[in-house]
């Protein structure tokens, strides 16, 4: 007999239930209000006093109304059918709801439960398997599914049959697996998890090394994020973050993509949904949408649902992870779900910690990244799951809660100046307070070696160096005057602005700039050195930045251009030919 | 607003706050309404029998024994064509003394849009100001706020907007409206002969200050009638929104709510959002679009008002006064549209934002002159001449009072560019400067 109860009382959403039987904690509830079936989470538990967050808006909710506990904690449901959906925060699949606007306790099947699948086996009878075993593989949207051995099962079993290559849906029973008292165990192609339990069905988790190309210079070559690294992207509004990670989703070297909108704009969402499936994958030649998902809980989606959409999402990415591909996991904004955990602890009158946050939000910021990372699978495959979340800080000002518990946990700081943004320097990434821890470690700088060179490293921290002197050398500038400092300052000055502007800045809606591989950072970089290292002759500082503005244009115009082309060649050459009145050579 | 028969009345009140009451009670469901001693109330917390009820009229004067009486229901509109033309209270009973609207009585605070069935923000909202249309055009089904100082003209230019947006239905949500701004909007409104087109929902400073929490639901629950039943492009007016932030942090307090940044609640941000994600394109052909006023106090935007304000709306207007021309202009660097992307130089003429970002760059450029100037450094000759292009550039373009179309404000940029510098100084497109240049 499954636990009920009755609403004994409500504050805004959250409801008080005194529970007839044993509740935990998590539990999922029902709460019958009308002829609505209202979803939530059990968050406290006091006597026989059950404190429910509700996933919806409670109005007309009464005292007295009956309440039925779940037995389970808020769960996904996984198997193929989940790319190219558009989620809300509980999995819910939004384009099976009807009409225009949503309804209160309309719940929908996250997959295709009559569609057929076509099923190869991978394993064999008789093979031992475990938890995430991968027992077979379907087609999803052209990526490969593997069908595994739920996250449940625990210990190992024997494979007792197993479906042929054939047509199944999720719920046909593709294996029978027989555990070590010889009891049966059916498995189909669909299986539950609860997301705030992490999956950690996986051999290892080392230290990540390997570049995750994102085509967005002042992340790759300045500061890299790795596979299975994590990031994140703070700053004022309007700064782009944003923009960013729409760029970073478009464009980086992942298999899967999955976005969750968590407390934003339903309008940039829109876009997601316009823009994704027009984009075209150049390495598979399918489109981007075939291997995205997208959780939307936008802001005026109910806020607890906030709070889930992120740990949906961590959990789909690690379900993919399991399958041995690299996943992108993007959340903006992550603050939205610190503020839906302090309306809540606000209301439960918990002691409150900074700026009335919960006193625990490091540790559930921390916890949450720690969920990210690159795995070496049981079967000796890796997977990964790259995350970057934007915090958006009151006010802008990084001395907040959200800010400071998320730095703690991730390793790549991308602040967006308002500065920057202010003078149209996109993408605002400051390429100073920046960092990416990643550029320290060995394991990384062995791959970079190997993948690119092993001066790499020291000279993206020589451009660092010259973009740090350059900033300060502007600051005496501004304060003496231009006539007040030597002409070798100004010479300072225009070198990081090459810097910021061939390397930093980079055009987000430009077809060409918008992406720039790899191949051609290093060879922007090159010459970027070239420019950099060498000695300039002037007369007076007007003739400097007339110089350098020169430069700068031909350098900007040969990133407009398709690499390697005539054109680019064209603006090479004028390139060339410019720094030749300084008798300097490029590489 | 009527009674029920048969209701059960309630004549023991146990708590009274400034916003707030306590009763105990049974059978009452959570933000229904209820009256109070003849105010209206709704329920906001419920314990066991014990129902906490915010006040909307104050609670002044409420005695312990008052009569109570429970509506069964949250606060709801009537719906129907016969609101267009009509001024209501923020409970939507008419105060231009007209009679009672006869419709579909329906919940105000409704639920949000499916995302997936929004569509994409396409249609551009023409104003005739140049520092809108030009450098930060508006789009249907946009949200967007003018950041302002109490002094500077918001009503004025809001209502400007307002008639000239070619908006089928215009709805004002006026919170805190001093009752001469009221008069003004009326006024306004009756002289450009757009009556039939306005509807309005007004709390006045002469009203208590919680009501104003119902107007931006009653201005949008009338606009979604508007929108989805008769696909008409609505312009929702919300103003000052700033007043109705203050008065939820009134009723939060009251509550003992711990209050974070500013003392404002900590779900300010989710209060504002839910307001301002009702402007939506929907795929049959309607819209809502919502310009607000936020007045900021010493122009401090990071206060949390504004600052949460900025990270809902599709960016701001900011409106500032130009000592150089006397005049009040839309600050370009400050102000952003985030949506024109979607219409500029697609809606609009190839040039648009070529001319728009050249004009801008060329401006900062003035500003930086201004600066050294004042700084006592020696300004260029090229200085001297983004100085003269900036007092044009305010006067012909920036100015609120400016009103002409779009095409026309893309020729006067080109003019301006011609007559202060030369093809390079401006660094746009050669494609576009070959055919637009103006050669004087
Ligand atoms: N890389 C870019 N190139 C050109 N314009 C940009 C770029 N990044 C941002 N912008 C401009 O800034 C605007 C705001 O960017 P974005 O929406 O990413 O900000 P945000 O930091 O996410 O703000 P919020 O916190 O309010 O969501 C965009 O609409 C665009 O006009
Ligand atoms: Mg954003």
């Amino acid at each position: 007999m499954s636990t009920k109860g009755r609403v004994h009382g409500i504050i805004a959403n959250l409801v008080i239930v005194q529970a007839d039987g044993p509740v935990s904690q998590n539990e999922i509830c029902f709460i019958t209000s009308g002829a609505t079936r209202l979803m939530a989470e059990v968050i406290k538990i006091n006597g026989q006093n059950a404190y429910v967050q509700v996933f919806e808006s409670t109005r007309g909710v009464k005292i007295g109304n009956e309440v039925e506990f779940a037995g389970h904690m808020l769960e996904v449901t996984l198997g193929p059918g989940i790319l190219s959906k558009n989620y809300d925060g509980l999995q819910n699949d939004l384009d099976k709801m009807d009409g225009v606007f949503l309804k209160r306790g309309d719940y929908t099947h996250p997959l295709d439960p009559g569609k057929k699948w076509h099923f190869k086996p991978l394993a064999h009878v008789g093979d031992t398997v475990e938890a995430a075993s991968w027992l077979g593989e379907v087609q999803e949207n052209a990526m490969p599914h593997k069908i595994m051995v739920p996250f449940t099962f625990k210990g190992s079993y024997s494979i007792k049959s197993l479906a042929g290559e054939g047509d199944y849906t999720i719920d046909d029973t593709i294996a029978v697996l027989l555990d070590s008292n010889q009891q049966e165990h059916k498995v189909s192609m669909t299986q539950k998890w609860p997301v705030k339990v992490p999956i950690t069905a996986y051999r290892e988790k080392p230290r990540p090394f390997k570049l995750l190309e994102t085509g967005v210079r002042t992340l790759d070559t300045l500061n890299p994020i790795v596979e299975g690294g994590t990031g994140f992207i703070p700053g004022p509004f309007g700064a782009g973050k944003t923009v960013l990670q729409h760029a970073i989703s478009k464009q980086a070297e992942a298999d899967i993509v999955i976005v969750a909108a968590c407390g934003e704009r339903a309008n940039e969402v829109v876009e997601i949904f316009t823009e994704f499936p027009e984009l075209e994958d150049k390495r598979t030649g399918r489109k981007l949408m075939e291997r995205t998902t997208i959780i939307a809980n936008t802001s005026n989606m109910p806020v607890a649902a906030r709070e889930a959409s992120v740990y949906t999402a961590m959990t789909l990415a690690e379900y993919y992870r399991s399958m041995g591909l690299r996943v992108l996991l993007m959340a903006d904004s992550t603050s939205r779900w610190a503020q839906a955990l302090r309306e809540m602890s606000n209301r439960l009158e918990e002691l409150p910690g900074p700026d009335a946050f919960p006193m625990d939000l490091p540790a559930i910021i921390s916890n949450f990244y720690a969920r990210a990372g690159y795995t070496y699978l049981k079967n000796g495959k890796t997977g990964s799951i790259t995350f970057i979340g934007t915090v958006s800080p009151a006010g802008g000002n990084l001395k907040e809660p959200v800010t400071e518990s998320t730095k703690k946990a991730a390793r790549c700081f991308y602040a967006l100046s308002q500065q920057r943004a202010d003078s149209k320097r996109y993408p605002a990434v400051d390429p100073i307070d920046s960092y990416s821890k990643y550029l320290e470690y060995p394991e990384f700088a062995e791959y970079i070696n190997e993948r690119i060179s092993d001066t790499w490293i020291d000279n993206v921290n020589e451009v660092k160096t010259m973009l740090q002197r350059g900033k300060e050398t502007y600051d005496q500038i501004n304060i003496l005057g231009d006539d007040g400092v030597p002409i070798e300052y100004h010479v300072v000055y225009w070198k990081s602005e090459v810097i910021d502007s061939v390397i930093c800045q980079q055009d987000g809606f430009d077809k060409i700039d918008q992406n720039c591989p790899m191949e051609r950072q290093e060879n922007i970089l090159q010459n970027t050195l070239s420019i950099i290292r060498s000695n300039y002759q002037f007369e007076t500082f007007i003739d400097v930045s007339a110089y350098f503005k020169k430069v700068i244009n031909f350098m900007k115009q040969i990133n407009y251009t398709e690499f390697q082309s005539e054109g680019y060649y064209k603006f090479e050459n004028e390139l060339k030919a410019l720094l030749k009145e300084q008798n300097i050579d490029l590489g | 607003m009527e009674t029920k028969a048969f209701q059960k009345i309630y004549t023991k009140i146990t708590q009274i706050t400034k916003a707030t009451c306590s009763l105990n009670a049974t059978g009452v469901g959570n933000e229904e309404l209820a009256m109070v001693n003849g105010k209206l109330a709704q329920v906001v917390k419920i314990i066991g029998d014990t129902v906490t009820l915010q006040v909307f009229g104050g609670t002044e004067g409420i005695p312990t024994n008052a009569e109570v009486t429970f509506l069964g229901k949250a606060p709801t509109l009537k719906v129907s064509d016969q609101l267009a033309g009509r001024f209501f209270n923020a409970y939507g009973d008419p105060i231009d003394g007209g009679p009672a609207v006869e419709g579909h009585e329906i919940e105000i605070g409704g639920p949000s849009v499916n995302p997936v069935r929004r569509k994409q923000p396409s249609e551009l909202i023409a104003t005739g100001i140049a520092g809108i249309d030009l450098n930060n055009t508006l789009v249907s089904g946009q949200k967007i706020p003018f950041f302002a100082d109490p002094d500077q003209p918001y009503n004025q230019v809001m209502a400007m907007v307002a008639l000239r947006a070619k908006a089928d239905k215009i709805i004002l949500g006026g919170m805190g409206l001093t009752n001469d701004d009221y008069l003004f909007y009326k006024n306004v409104f009756d002289n450009a002969g757009a009556l039939d087109r306005i509807i309005s929902f007004v709390n006045t400073t002469d009203n208590p200050p919680v009501e104003r929490l119902l107007v931006p639901d009653m201005a949008l629950t009338a606009a979604e009638y508007f929108a989805v039943q008769k696909n008409e492009s609505v312009l929702v007016l919300l103003t000052d929104m700033t007043l109705y932030a203050d008065a939820l942090s009134i009723v939060s307090n009251r509550m003992d709510q711990i209050p974070s940044k500013d003392s404002m609640p900590g779900s300010l941000y989710s209060d504002l959002a839910k307001i301002y994600e009702k402007a939506v394109q929907f795929p049959a052909g309607g819209s809502i679009t919502i310009i607000a006023v936020t007045t900021l106090s010493g122009g401090d935007i990071t206060h949390a008002i504004p600052d949460n304000t900025g990270y809902i709306t599709e960016g701001q207007l900011f409106l500032r006064r130009d000592t150089d021309i006397g005049k009040v202009i839309v600050d370009p660097f400050r102000s952003l549209s985030r949506l024109k992307q979607l219409v500029i130089s697609k809606k609009t003429r190839e040039d648009h934002a070529g001319v728009m970002s050249a004009a801008i760059r060329l401006f900062a450029d003035a500003a930086n002159a201004k600066t050294k100037q004042e700084n006592g450094f020696d300004l260029t000759e090229y200085d001297e001449r983004t100085l003269k292009f900036a007092r044009d550039y305010s006067n012909r373009l920036l100015a609120i009072d400016v009103n002409v179309e779009i095409d026309e404000m893309i020729d006067t940029g080109w003019e301006l560019f011609s007559k202060h510098f030369n093809k390079e100084e401006v660094g746009i497109k050669q494609t576009l400067v070959d055919k637009y240049w103006k050669n004087n």
